[in-house]
């Protein structure tokens, strides 16, 4: 049940908007298949798996981060490490296999392009990073924990991501 | 079982796990792994404005809510019943930094002493929690991803851009701890 929204989709985007596949890869839902909502539920429980993940190996840790950032342990290095090796591994396979979805479509990948703002705003993240001791994944992760003062933390993110849109056009890229 | 679960888990296993999702998102939906887009996705959803970068169709992204609210389940369940019975080991060169700084309640994933309702409305609380926030959401979008979508997901496509933002990431997180968060703390 293949439909045609991904063409409407493309075409009733503003030509402004031109990172959404140029420099925003990620934020595409590459899938042409449309599914109940429910379906989604698949996508909540590697979430689940990935929280648990999270506070179990002390990801999500103010101190675990600022450990990495003076050197003081390997535990993050190691984690990043392995987890970029075995992801390489698989996009190798799937690559190298064909293998397909199990809805039977074809997985695709696509090149991302270098701009300016990988810099800026990978520097402007890592200030972030130490500060919070968070990337976007643990920011849900730490509320989850019970302190909920970082409810705060991931608001300001959503703020910081609002007001990056608003400002995006003036933005060196 | 559940009292072995519940010690901290080494690097390679979580590793392994993570690096897992790549595929696992790929198989079940062609989907990418990346979290700081459902940031865009909830500015898309709740207050788009009059900012192109917000219009677009949110609802296709729904996925990514679901995978964000099942990280928050997880941290939840995790908390819960999975609690090291341990406190948090620290490197002692980290601990007694912090203990110059008044950083000295240390048993939580988090130092309450810094992380706290009280700590927000310090000088020193709001620059870390407020505008580190910030910091995180507005550089993760303007470098187009974050440690999962760039590090982890790009790294695993071979994608050289995605080398660049890591190392920047890696060079803001050592100037800011090094160079800036002392200045920080001692507020």
């Amino acid at each position: 049940m293949t439909n045609s929204n991904t063409q409407n989709f493309t075409s009733t985007v503003p030509d402004t908007d031109f990172e959404v596949r140029s420099l925003d890869a990620m934020c595409m839902n590459e899938s042409e298949l449309v599914h109940p909502w429910w379906y989604n539920f698949k996508y909540a429980l590697v979430g689940l798996l990935f929280g648990v993940v999270f506070i179990k190996a002390e990801i999500i840790s103010w101190y675990r981060i600022q450990e990495m950032f003076r050197l003081e342990s390997f535990h993050m290095y190691g984690v990043i490490g392995t987890a970029v090796a075995v992801g390489a591994l698989s996009v190798f396979l799937i690559k190298k296999m064909k293998i397909k979805t199990i809805y039977g479509e074809a997985i695709n990948f696509h090149a991302k392009k270098f701009n300016k703002g990988q810099i800026y705003g990978g520097l402007l993240f890592g200030f972030g990073w130490a500060m919070t001791g968070a990337c976007p994944g643990p920011l849900f992760a730490q509320i989850g924990t019970g302190v909920l003062v970082t409810v705060v933390t991931l608001l300001s993110a959503v703020a910081g991501t609002w007001v990056y849109g608003y400002f995006r056009e003036r933005l060196p890229h | 079982m559940l009292e072995r679960l519940s010690h901290p888990w080494h690097w390679s296993v979580a590793g392994v796990f993570i690096g897992l999702i790549v595929p696992a998102l790929l198989i079940i939906g062609n989907k990418h792994f990346g979290i700081s887009s459902s940031l865009r996705h909830i500015c898309a959803a709740c207050l788009p404005a009059r900012i192109p970068f917000f219009h677009y169709d949110w609802k296709k992204e729904m996925w990514s809510f679901f995978f964000v609210g099942g990280i928050l389940a997880g941290a939840v369940l995790a908390t819960v019943f999975l609690q090291n019975p341990a406190p948090i080991e620290v490197a002692p060169t980290l601990k007694s930094d912090l203990a110059g700084y008044g950083v000295t309640h240390i048993d939580g994933l988090l130092p309450t002493d810094l992380f706290s309702f009280e700590s927000l409305f310090t000088l020193r609380g709001f620059l870390l929690m407020v505008l580190g926030g910030f910091l995180v959401g507005f550089g993760t979008r303007y470098a187009g991803g974050c440690t999962s979508g760039h590090a982890i997901m790009g790294l695993s496509n071979l994608q050289w851009p995605s080398l660049i933002a890591t190392i920047s990431f890696m060079v803001g997180g050592f100037l800011m701890t090094n160079l800036l968060l002392p200045f920080i703390l001692q507020l």
